[in-house]
């Protein structure tokens, strides 16, 4: 069973305990100033944004056909059957086709390293080996992001939807964006209006279906191809043999036979 | 240097060469700072390039248009090689060259823009065959090699070596088979790199139809390029191709430009584009500067048999469609991400050196290959202007009757 997060911003308080949580399960600075800073980077998997009194939580969203994976050229990134998907340093090339490719934005880069890394949220896949939540999930004191597994997950949030109908915008973000993501996102106002991408523009369809479809015709492609290729050499070069052979037998000087 | 340059300076000629051989200096000298920067403060400090724009100008244009500029080697390998047109034998040897070059200097950037650029050969253990950056990143190192191959025979030339010669010749034909094949699949791959960004990247350049159009531009630009640097090599190296190449030349570019624009037509016509493109905004007027230099002038041009007969007005129309397909692709890697950014992307002046570092590298390489080997073959020996008698039999020749097709 599949693992994932329900963050509901409704209940998000903005106390950023789970920015702080995030930081330290992950060895990265938190103090103040980080703190304030509004955006992810490679110094920040996570951010809680406000707006208007409301929040609304950043964090990848673990697709469960992932863009970054697909693209990347030495298989560094990869979706585990528990959900997160992770990241092999000692693999990657640096090429940062998984942070162009990634439709949340999510992967962020050490610009200032001298060998940098790609850094994004990675679900704290050691904590779930051991069969605890992520870092963020068990220090939310109201609840707002919670973990557990993804299709208990969705039953709840359709619950919480149904029971509070005037509470909600009657929407779960990451149900089915992208082809599904690990994390769910619950508000009162559309997941967009806090830099969410569109989800009418971005889709159903999994990110790697649209590569997909011109690499799967590769391997066809290639012996196709090569055939045509190795034909016409043969037929413009055997119509050479053949005129220079007619030329021979007429006792002709070969001129322009090739035409 | 104050001696080569008091010995250089007797003749015209000369004095040019020395002009060119200092801007080269300059230009090496800022790329080597730039250099500095780029491995001991990293990319952050070398590049404007930041987490919104992962990306930038050596990936727009050192390897995007890198790669593009270097298609003029397998265009002219399969005409000669495959299509048997003899008459562009004399063209093959400097668009293998360039194109040797051009791959060569494509890792080159690579090296640079890499992250980690020191684990590339991670390629090779840890492939992952669903990515598109990994089709390209194999065909290209087998690509190079390939091209390494169909230009070695031009260094046993030049060393008089027969016997490894004669066993290159052997595989020649599947090394043309082969390099037609990786180029076709690269090329277009580099394309299929932006399919998975629908959302992305703006409308006017995020196409179902991406492999297509990079593939068909790189023919287009091919051609274009092997009109430019014969030209170009003409005027440098005192070196002088005969009128029906350039002819030829010429007519293709022109059908292959035809092409790609019907193709670009197309695709905006179904995604229901039209309207849109004509109406002034930001991207717009990058489209149009785009699309002006790649069809509307080079077409004009070539549709007139004054200027498909004249060496010159060739070599403009040839200028028109590389310049215009650079900037179809920096639209396409830079300007069609603005709008989802947010913000601009202008390349830091160190990033540009390092560009210019490697393009100065690739001009400078070329001239010695030029100098050293024979690339352009005994029948050019030495520099003349084509005779009107010549020009007339050109005219003559069967190949103007085909030069609009």
């Amino acid at each position: 069973m599949s693992k994932a997060l329900l963050y509901d911003a409704t209940m998000c308080i903005g106390c950023k305990q789970c920015e702080s949580a995030c930081a330290q399960q992950n060895k990265l600075p938190y103090d103040d100033k980080i703190a304030a800073e509004p955006v992810q980077s490679a110094h920040k998997y996570t951010v809680v944004l406000s707006k208007d009194d409301k929040f609304m939580r950043r964090l990848c969203m673990h697709c469960e056909k992932p863009a970054c994976a697909s693209v990347c050229p030495v298989g560094a990134f990869h979706k585990t059957s528990a959900g997160p998907v992770v990241y092999d340093v000692w693999k990657c090339i640096g090429c940062r086709y998984c942070m162009v490719a990634c439709v949340f934005a999510q992967p962020k880069y050490e610009w200032q390293s001298l060998n940098p890394r790609v850094r994004k949220c990675i679900m704290c896949p050691d904590r779930i080996a051991v069969g605890e939540q992520t870092a963020c999930a068990e220090i939310c004191p109201t609840g707002a992001t919670k973990f557990g597994d993804r299709d208990d997950l969705i039953a709840e949030a359709k619950d919480r939807i149904r029971q509070n109908p005037s509470n909600y915008y009657p929407y779960i973000y990451g149900l089915n964006e992208v082809g599904g993501t690990s994390v769910l996102i619950l508000s009162s106002v559309k997941a967009e209006t806090y830099g969410y991408p569109d989800a009418v523009k971005i889709g159903d369809t999994p990110m790697p279906e649209y590569t997909g479809r011109v690499m799967e015709r590769i391997p066809d492609f290639i012996p196709v191809w090569t055939l045509a290729l190795g034909g016409i050499y043969w037929v413009s070069h055997r119509r050479d043999e053949v005129a220079a052979a007619e030329a021979a037998e007429a006792q002709e000087k070969k001129n322009g036979s090739a035409k | 240097m104050t001696s080569v340059m008091n010995r250089l300076s007797k003749s015209a000629m000369q004095i040019k060469l020395t002009f060119w051989r200092v801007v080269f200096l300059v230009i090496m000298a800022f790329g080597l700072y730039s250099t500095f920067i780029r491995y001991f403060r990293g990319l952050g400090a070398v590049s404007n390039m930041t987490d919104q724009f992962p990306w930038g100008l050596w990936i727009g244009f050192d390897c995007l248009c890198g790669v593009m500029l270097a298609a003029g080697g397998f265009c002219m390998v399969g005409a000669v090689y495959l299509f048997n047109v003899e008459r562009l034998h004399a063209v093959v040897r400097p668009a293998v060259l360039t194109a040797f070059l051009g791959y060569v200097l494509f890792i080159v950037g690579l090296l640079f823009d890499l992250g980690r650029p020191w684990y590339i050969w991670h390629q090779l253990i840890y492939m992952n065959p669903h990515s598109v950056m990994f089709e390209v990143g194999m065909c290209v190192m087998t690509y190079t090699t390939v091209l390494f191959f169909e230009f070695l025979p031009i260094v046993f030339e030049r060393l008089n070596w027969k016997t490894p010669i004669k066993l290159i010749n052997k595989i020649y034909p599947v090394l043309i088979v082969l390099g037609i094949l990786l180029s076709t699949l690269h090329q277009s791959s580099l394309g299929s790199l932006y399919l998975i960004m629908p959302s992305k990247l703006h409308p006017f350049w995020y196409s179902p139809a991406l492999p297509f159009f990079f593939f068909g531009s790189a023919i287009a630009v091919g051609i274009a390029m092997t009109i430019f640097e014969s030209t170009q090599s003409a005027k440098a190296f005192g070196r002088q191709l005969e009128l029906p190449v350039l002819v030829t030349l010429g007519g293709a570019l022109l059908v292959a430009l035809w092409v790609n624009a019907l193709l670009r037509f197309e695709d905006y016509f179904h995604r229901g584009l039209l309207r849109q493109i004509i109406t002034p905004s930001y991207e717009a007027y990058f489209l149009w500067l785009e699309l002006t230099l790649t069809f509307v002038i080079p077409i004009t041009m070539l549709s007139f048999k004054k200027v498909r007969l004249s060496p010159q007005l060739l070599y403009l129309a040839s200028i028109s469609t590389v310049l215009g397909f650079i900037t179809n692709r920096l639209n396409i890697a830079l300007i069609g991400f603005e709008t989802y950014v947010g913000h601009h992307y202008v390349p830091k002046w160190t990033e540009f050196s390092i560009t210019l570092m490697i393009i100065a590298m690739g001009f400078a390489l070329f001239g010695v290959a030029v100098k050293y080997l024979p690339i352009f073959g005994e029948e050019h020996p030495a520099p003349r202007v084509p005779t009107d008698e010549e020009i007339e039999r050109a005219l003559a020749s069967p190949v103007l009757t085909h030069a609009g097709d």
